[in-house]
């Protein structure tokens, strides 16, 4: 089987397959810490229903590069949906349920209604699970996701202490002049920023798998911030190279086998949790 | 010297306000119990107090002395806290943000201070457990010494012994005391008026008319009275 493996990793698209997918994996799986324990985990769910939508709203528009409307769309969205979720008046999760529904039929309609592709299901389909685009990247979107992904790794390591702080305990946090509000809106920015990269990756319905998985894996086992923070980002590594290979072995979809591979690994970790 | 003084001040959220009028100083050294029924608004003050609430009107005026960062505070536990993955170190150190600035890492310094403040609390040899895994009383020192490394001149404390029994209340209540002892200043929120009585300096007494005096003047007040008879007639 190895030599297998070796054989197929002289092919440049596998090896740009496993880069992508190592490092959107790694990065989800650093800001799934926060966002699971701030009980933010339906975030990363609605944006990537925005992400769709502005997908098919570039794919009508014929835009070469899908990337200038889909990032800065996806950023907007997550940014108000931090400040809705914080208000009290206007009920977070309802909005985010509104714009995430909203924007799946959109998307959908639209490609409906303007798309000339003979296999439109299909296009759906893996805009939405991820079909086989992994292996179809080029070298210029490995490198866009190469220098965001090591981006928002550098900014959330900077950042480690204040986010762990505010995690934590936000009141506290603001009480002692920490400014949370900027904090929280930079993990907004950089969790929709994962978003649409890991968008090719899994596809838009299989994010958030790979972003709380790793997470509440590394929680069932870890008991200190740190050691949750890193168990999740080799875990989540795991999982993509795993998923990736096996995908590539045996056929299956990339996206669903590292979702399933993440799954698995959350059951065993749950066990061990259990065992202590 | 006034740390704190408070003039005129109304409180509330949109549905109005809860509080009007109140006015009241905090001498450096004191000794202040907050006390009332539930829903009088007194967290609703203290969050006034640490700027994280506009009130309606009125003014806080904070002594030259004391910048903003200065106030350190112990929360009413949430729910979110409590099945938190973290260490007592990491908490106790997160205290040290309010020094921290843009700076990422902390550094020796900071350390220090965490080590220091374990140590007063009696937490040291918990340093590596996990959070969620402590008894309740343990948790509060925990945060205890979190506030303490954000400031060592006003501690801010939202019923700090809720949910803790008797025993460790009344270590709870002696540890705050020690730490008044040493020249910090406390405001604390209480249900337990007999501790209110028996440890501070001067008392708040918030509802529907408000008192704010020593203590012994609230012995003799008409708030005083009423509620330590009510108190009185619950125990
Ligand atoms: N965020 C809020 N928005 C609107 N009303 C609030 C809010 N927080 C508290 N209140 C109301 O303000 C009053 C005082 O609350 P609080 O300060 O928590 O009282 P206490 O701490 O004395 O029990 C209560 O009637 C409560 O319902
Ligand atoms: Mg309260």
């Amino acid at each position: 089987m190895l030599d297998k493996i070796f054989f197929y990793l002289q092919y440049p698209f596998v090896r740009y397959a496993i880069i992508v997918g190592v490092l959107i994996s790694l990065s989800s799986s650093l800001l799934g810490v926060t966002l699971v324990l701030k009980r933010f985990s339906y975030i990363g769910d609605g944006l990537s229903h925005v992400a769709f939508g502005a997908m098919a709203v570039a794919t009508v528009l014929k835009l070469s590069d899908k990337m200038l409307l889909i990032l800065p769309v996806t950023v907007i969205c997550a940014v108000l949906l931090l400040k809705t979720g914080q208000n009290a008046k206007v009920k977070g999760d309802a909005a985010i349920a509104m714009l995430s529904v909203g924007s799946l039929a959109f998307g959908y309609l639209l490609m409906n209604i303007f798309s000339t592709s003979s296999n439109l299901t299909g296009d759906v389909c893996s805009t939405l699970f991820g079909s086989t685009s992994i292996l179809t990247l080029t070298l210029n979107e490995v490198i866009l996701c190469a220098v965001l992904s090591v981006v928002v790794m550098g900014i959330f390591i900077f950042m480690y202490n204040k986010i762990l702080a505010v995690t934590f305990d936000e009141t506290f946090a603001k009480a002692t002049g920490v400014s949370a509000d900027f904090y929280n809106t930079i993990t907004a920015v950089m969790i929709a920023v994962i978003i649409v990269l890991a968008m090719n990756l899994v596809g838009s319905l299989l994010i958030s798998a790979l972003v709380i998985f790793p997470a509440l894996s590394a929680m069932n086992v870890f008991k200190s911030f740190f050691k949750v923070t890193i168990a999740s980002s080799i875990l989540s590594v795991i999982c993509a190279f795993v998923g990736i290979m096996i995908s590539i072995l045996a056929g299956t979809p990339v996206g669903s086998t590292i979702v399933a591979a993440d799954v698995f690994v959350f059951l065993l970790s749950f066990a061990m949790g259990k065992k202590k | 010297m006034s740390l704190l003084t408070v003039k005129d001040l109304t409180l509330g959220y949109n549905s109005g306000s809860i509080i009007e009028n109140l006015s009241f100083t905090v001498n450096e050294g004191d000794y202040l119990s907050i006390v009332g029924e539930n829903g009088s608004g007194k967290t609703t003050l203290m969050k006034s107090l640490l700027h994280l609430q506009k009130p309606l009107g009125g003014e806080i005026i904070v002594s030259n002395d004391l910048k903003a960062n200065e106030i350190g505070y112990l929360p009413q536990q949430t729910v979110l806290q409590k099945d938190f993955p973290a260490t007592v170190k990491e908490i106790v150190l997160s205290g040290c943000q309010s020094h921290m600035g843009y700076r990422p890492f902390y550094g020796k310094k900071e350390k220090a201070l965490a080590r220091e403040n374990m140590e007063l609390m009696g937490i040291l040899d918990l340093e590596k457990r996990c959070y969620k895994q402590l008894s309740g009383g343990q948790q509060q020192r925990v945060l205890l010494a979190r506030a303490l490394c954000a400031t060592r001149k006003l501690l801010l404390l939202d019923e700090p012994v809720a949910g803790l029994d008797p025993k460790v209340t009344i270590e709870m209540y002696e540890t705050i005391k020690s730490l008044n002892e040493k020249g910090i200043t406390i405001i604390m929120i209480s249900h337990d008026i007999a501790a209110a009585l028996e440890y501070s300096s001067h008392i708040l007494h918030i509802g529907k008319t408000i008192f704010f005096g020593t203590k012994k003047d609230y012995l003799c007040s008409k708030e005083g009275q009423s509620f330590t008879g009510k108190e009185k007639i619950y125990a």
